[in-house]
């Protein structure tokens, strides 16, 4: 079993990202922090110095949520989309569009909650539904290093090996 | 230089396959012929060349000079830009996760607080002696 605290991410095709991370908690615990709005706003904060100002839930399938963030020089960043399947307590699917301008698309989002011996994981896999989405996304991330790094194309190839 | 979308876009492409991964990790050793390549593998050598041109397509190999031999080496900076932004991709969603486990930990002590306070409601109260 994953041990509590490591985020384990792994890219198996070209349009998706997949990241598993184990929590000390039970599964409805683990829930309603991913759902509840006053929970979610505490912890969902992306880059150092930015907050949530806006964060609405509607937890249920074909309900929407709306997420707005803001840094310190008021620079304003939404993102929402609607729920297509609500599980209580193990599965969300939900659709997920950024309202800024490099916006290529839509992304889907899994999330998978499972339950052992107390302890949750989470699996949360971003499908981007064509390559101007996952453009748009990679050009955001997208820093440029000229250095190589052996350590970490072992621990990207290592993923598949081990 | 192309857009860095469509370059990571290639890059985690050519990634997504495992023999094209077992490849590189053989090259990140140092260079080798199609043939030494192909050894490992249950494959024929022209399936290993069609892996080899998606690598090369991808920027992540290039082909050596010597005419005969024409051995494969490993290019590492498109695997570097990749692994950049898993990387921050990965810190971003480390942090966002510790504090998850923050709110957590909190609500667990909430539970905690309200299975207390229901077992102090439970227990039976010390019955007073009615005085005679």
């Amino acid at each position: 079993m994953t041990k509590t605290g490591a985020l384990k991410i792994t890219t198996p095709t070209d349009r998706e990202l997949v990241m598993t991370r184990v929590f000390d908690a039970p599964r409805a615990m683990v829930f309603d922090a991913l759902t509840k709005a006053d929970l979610v706003k505490r912890w969902l904060l992306g880059p150092p110095g930015w907050t949530m100002p806006v964060c609405e839930i509607d937890v249920r399938s074909g309900g929407k949520y709306r997420y707005v963030w803001q840094n310190a020089d008021g620079r304003k960043m939404g993102m929402g989309g609607t729920f297509q399947e609500v599980v209580q307590p193990s599965r969300i699917v939900a659709t997920e569009v950024y309202e800024d301008y490099w916006t290529g698309g839509e992304t889907l989002v899994t999330t998978e909650l499972v339950e052992t011996r107390g302890k949750t994981t989470v699996s949360t896999t971003v499908h981007y539904a064509s390559r101007d989405a996952r453009d748009a996304a990679l050009k955001m991330g997208a820093t440029k290093g000229l250095e190589a790094s052996y350590n970490r194309l072992d621990e990207l190839l290592n993923e598949e090996t081990h | 230089m192309k857009p860095s979308g469509y370059a990571l876009d290639t890059t985690f492409a050519a990634l997504a396959d495992p023999t094209r991964r077992a490849i590189l990790v053989r090259l990140a050793d140092g260079e080798a012929t199609v043939t030494e390549l192909a050894a490992p593998f249950d494959m024929s050598q022209p399936a290993i060349s069609k892996h080899l041109k998606v690598l090369e397509r991808a920027g992540l190999i290039t082909r050596g000079r010597e005419a005969q031999r024409r051995p494969r080496k490993l290019e590492p900076r498109p695997l570097t830009e990749a692994t950049d932004w898993i990387e921050r991709y990965r810190k971003i969603w480390e942090a966002n996760f510790k504090r998850l486990d923050a709110v957590l930990e909190e609500l667990k002590g909430k539970q905690k607080k309200t299975v207390d306070a229901l077992i102090e409601e439970t227990k039976p109260k010390p019955r007073k002696r009615k005085a005679k």
